[in-house]
């Protein structure tokens, strides 16, 4: 059954559709549709051409807003700043919607305890390049990273493999896949993911042959973990939910950010000389990949915020490498995650695990200015 | 009485769903204790690999996402029926 549910309390966005049973119904009564039920097709084929239409007509509004209704100059500092913003806002956001939903119904089809029992046991070499793969489709939080961790040792599943996840998930994430592929097209995109795979199976496989288990905290070894099941029969309203749920955690919260650097890029965009980073960012500064990365590793996790701004210095001059490796740093590395970490892990793993991360990423960032 | 608890290190989900789930407890007004599961050996013991990990008398019925209002609200009230 499928009906639409007015939230309370804090939920300030639109009313959200919440997949359940009747409230008589005892919990494991859930109805299991085998056929998806006919309204729920509709519903989302019509979501889906609005969504088309909106995404179609997104450039001629933006300039009949600047052109036309704010009287702006096509040639000017502002006009192009306004346009700019005014273009990319909503066609980031709707990018954004579309991605982070399906997302969140592909991912009902994978849960921890599935990835776990596929990785268990595996060899390194392949388990890197699943764990990497597993981790782009895998819900992850990096905030439950601890219990993750020690349900993969648990499992047998070799430390390198596990580390090949813990960087892949983070990084080869919705927002900075939909950022990239709004912002520079699905090339960059398509590279970022690919480089982004590519650093976690490589780190995750040296950090394996560094045989770091002694660094691990002994008592990781001593839980016992109880029954992992994950049998959770979901139908497709189910499904649908927990994809419009993906939308209010993650659109709900990276929008101001989304918006915020769109601003600062529009304005970079606007009124900065063309080529002004080109001596600082460009790719004649070969210091400019280390700086970056050094940079990105305190930072956390506003990737949605910092790409816009990265968009604007990339069109005034800086180098795409120097670029994509700031913000793999920012994505992939955070304090919070090694503050989580540091409770299963001794520092110096978490050293080594950092050193890694970062090489790869640098040297991603060195290769790209090189061949592009 | 319905036993509710929340498996969880004190993550920010976490916490969201222990208000959550005291929410739906006031609206239904049913008996229930809510507390919140800290040890990460009771956690894994429990099988819970992804936090916010949600029991209801004793059974894990929700694990690594937070359950809606209305979810929250049917989990319990099922529950204070048995």
């Amino acid at each position: 059954m499928f009906f639409w549910h007015n939230t309370s309390a804090n939920d300030d966005m639109v009313t959200q559709p919440v997949a359940c049973v009747a409230t008589s119904a005892k919990p494991g009564d859930r109805i299991k549709a085998r056929r998806p039920p006919l309204p729920l097709w509709v519903a989302l084929a019509a979501a889906a051409l609005v969504w088309v239409m909106a995404y179609l007509v997104l450039h001629p509004i933006a300039n009949a807003l600047t052109y036309d209704l704010l009287r702006l100059s096509r040639d000017g500092h502002l006009g192009s700043a306004v346009n700019f913003f005014l273009y990319d806002t909503p066609k980031v956001l709707l990018l954004l919607t579309g991605i982070v939903f399906l997302m969140g119904i592909i991912r009902t089809f994978f849960s921890p305890e599935s990835t776990r029992r596929l990785l268990g046991g595996r060899r390194e070499g392949v388990g890197n390049v699943a764990a990497a793969g597993l981790g782009i489709v895998t819900p992850f939080c990096s905030c439950s990273a601890v219990p993750l961790f020690i349900g993969f040792v648990e499992a047998g599943v070799p430390l390198g493999v596990t580390f090949s996840f813990l960087v892949s998930a983070p990084m080869v994430n919705e927002v900075a896949i939909v950022l990239l592929f709004g912002l520079f097209g699905w090339k960059t995109a398509a590279l970022y993911v690919g480089l982004g795979l590519a650093i976690a199976i490589v780190a995750g496989w040296v950090i394996g042959r560094l045989r770091l288990e002694r660094y691990v905290e002994p008592f990781v070894y001593e839980i016992a973990v109880g029954q992992l099941d994950a049998t959770e029969s979901l139908s497709w309203s189910d499904r649908t939910a927990r994809g419009i749920q993906a939308e209010r955690d993650i659109v709900g919260r990276v929008w101001p950010f989304v918006v915020a650097g769109i601003a600062v890029g529009a304005a970079i965009h606007g009124y900065v000389p063309q080529d002004a980073m080109a001596s600082i960012m460009g790719k004649g500064a070969w210091w400019s990949v280390p700086a970056a990365v050094l940079l990105g590793v305190p930072m956390y996790s506003n990737a949605a915020g910092i790409l816009p701004v990265i968009e604007a210095l990339i069109d005034k001059g800086a180098a795409l490498g120097t670029a994509l490796a700031f913000m793999m740093a920012v994505v992939a590395l955070s304090f919070p995650e090694m503050i989580i970490l540091r409770r299963v892990l001794r520092w110096q793993l978490i050293a080594v695990f950092i050193g890694v991360v970062a090489a790869g990423i640098m040297l991603v960032g060195f290769v790209f200015n090189l061949v592009f | 009485m319905v036993k509710i608890e929340v498996l969880g290190s004190g993550c920010a989900n976490c916490q969201r769903l222990e208000a959550l789930a005291r929410e739906a407890v006031a609206k239904l007004g049913v008996q229930a204790e809510v507390a919140h599961v800290t040890d990460i050996k009771e956690i894994m013991a429990r099988g819970v690999m992804a936090t916010p990990g949600l029991a209801v008398n004793g059974k894990v019925v929700s694990k690594g996402r937070v359950p809606s209002a209305a979810e929250l609200e049917i989990l319990i009230a099922d529950a204070s029926e048995l």
